[in-house]
């Protein structure tokens, strides 16, 4: 079956940035997404875990999408600005995808 | 000082306060213990709606005075102003960056809606009245701190963009002001008779699940301490014990000013006295992700409200009390 190259990009930040980053993803024309609970982990702050956490301020999530490859740097450049001065890993794979005209 | 005492020790005996101190036990001794996550926002919910509406009919049953309009600009007021004290006195005493000063200041200046409920649960099982509109108050009080510690922040030469339309929206719209504001008026506007159909919910399991939750809180405040021992030094620990009595010596003052009943005043007590530690750091992340959030939350979590919820509480209770002859 024939497939088409794409780009993965993980995004994973705190809850509380989560409506602001893909409010400037949706800016750059990424409207699609998907998010994942982010269980724990440790890292430059130390462990953390979402066990005991007490407001939204405490929370991580982890922001996926696919596009096609021509539309990454401008996700990129739009996601910086939310995440430069946060909490965050951005991860960019490469992938593919069976419907191309549906990225 | 026999009524203070005997106030405290009945106070550290109840089953509130003992379910807080198993929490704190269980996770200083590293126990698997653990209360789900929507388990306890689930009780959240539930204690702020019971509270609201609680607060609301009271209203209803009592009328609204001049007091009223007064104490919520005092909520409003004192929240604006306690960061400003906050902040000097965690200078002298921290030696902290002016961004976590600022933003430890912001949780001073705002409240804590779980000591707000244990102060009211208190206050019923010793039978002293307070105003209903207290709710009300509670909920002004939550905001206007935030304001003052990130003007605290530009007035230093910092960026000043850190305030935007969505920040402001969710720090006024947060699930807990919504539901606390939101239950009152259902409260206020169906009076005893809403609460007649709805009271085995709300009243009769109320201090049992304020037991389950002050659990919570207590695994949560003792996990904080744990991890956030390494951050907190005797100066930033002295802080937060010596910042709610501040705040409560201020809250007492404008009590009394107001002239409200001896329940009323210690609440304005708690209130002013109490740390924010759900709708603040939020905030903070937003607008502060320089602040340690290690300061802020276990300053807060892990040493105010522990001592408020053990010592505060009866102590405010038992001056207001005095001073007002209630």
């Amino acid at each position: 079956m024939k497939t088409h190259q794409a780009k993965r990009v993980a995004i994973i930040i705190e809850q509380v940035m989560q409506s602001r980053l893909t409010d400037v993803m949706a800016d750059a024309g990424v409207t699609g997404w998907t998010m994942l609970p982010v269980l724990g982990g440790s890292g430059r702050s130390g462990t953390w875990s979402r066990e005991g956490q007490v407001s939204r301020a405490g929370g991580m999530v982890q922001i996926v999408c696919v596009i096609r490859p021509e539309r990454l740097d401008d996700l990129l450049e739009a996601a910086f600005r939310v995440v430069d001065r946060h909490i965050g890993v951005v991860t960019v794979s490469d992938c593919e995808v069976l419907r191309a005209e549906r990225f | 000082m026999d009524q203070i005492v005997d106030l405290a020790a009945t106070n550290l005996l109840s089953p509130i306060i003992l379910s807080f101190a198993l929490g704190i036990a269980a996770a200083l001794a590293r126990s698997d213990l653990n209360i789900p996550e929507a388990v306890a926002k689930g009780m959240s919910i539930y204690l702020l709606f019971a509270i609201g509406f609680k607060g609301g009919v009271s209203v209803a049953d009592h009328g609204i005075d001049a007091t009223l309009a007064s104490s919520l600009l005092a909520g409003i007021v004192l929240s604006a102003v306690l960061p400003l004290i906050a902040f000097g006195l965690l200078q002298v005493m921290g030696n902290l960056s002016r961004l976590d000063v600022a933003a430890v200041a912001a949780h001073y200046g705002s409240i804590s809606i779980v000591t707000f409920v244990a102060a009211t649960s208190v206050l019923e099982s010793s039978g002293i009245a307070s105003e209903g509109y207290m709710v009300a108050v509670a909920a002004t009080m939550e905001a206007p701190a935030i304001l003052s510690a990130l003007w605290l922040i530009t007035r230093g030469g910092g960026d000043n963009r850190r305030m935007d339309g969505a920040l402001l929206r969710e720090i006024m719209l947060n699930g807990s002001i919504v539901l606390l504001v939101g239950s009152f008026a259902i409260g206020w506007i169906t009076g005893a008779d809403g609460l007649a159909k709805i009271e085995s919910f709300i009243v009769s399991p109320f201090q049992g699940v304020l037991c389950l939750f002050l659990l919570d809180m207590g695994l949560v405040a003792g996990r904080g301490l744990r991890e956030g021992q390494a951050v907190l030094r005797p100066g930033i620990i002295a802080f937060g014990v010596v910042m709610p009595i501040v705040g409560a010596t201020i809250g007492l003052a404008t009590g009394l000013l107001l002239g409200i009943s001896s329940g009323g005043v210690a609440l304005f007590m708690v209130l002013s006295a109490s740390a924010s530690y759900i709708a603040v750091p939020a905030a903070m992340r937003v607008a502060v992700p320089e602040a340690n959030p290690s300061i802020y939350l276990t300053l807060s979590l892990g040493v105010t409200f522990p001592f408020n919820l053990t010592l505060g509480i009866p102590i405010y209770l038992s001056i207001a009390s005095a001073l007002t002859g209630g």
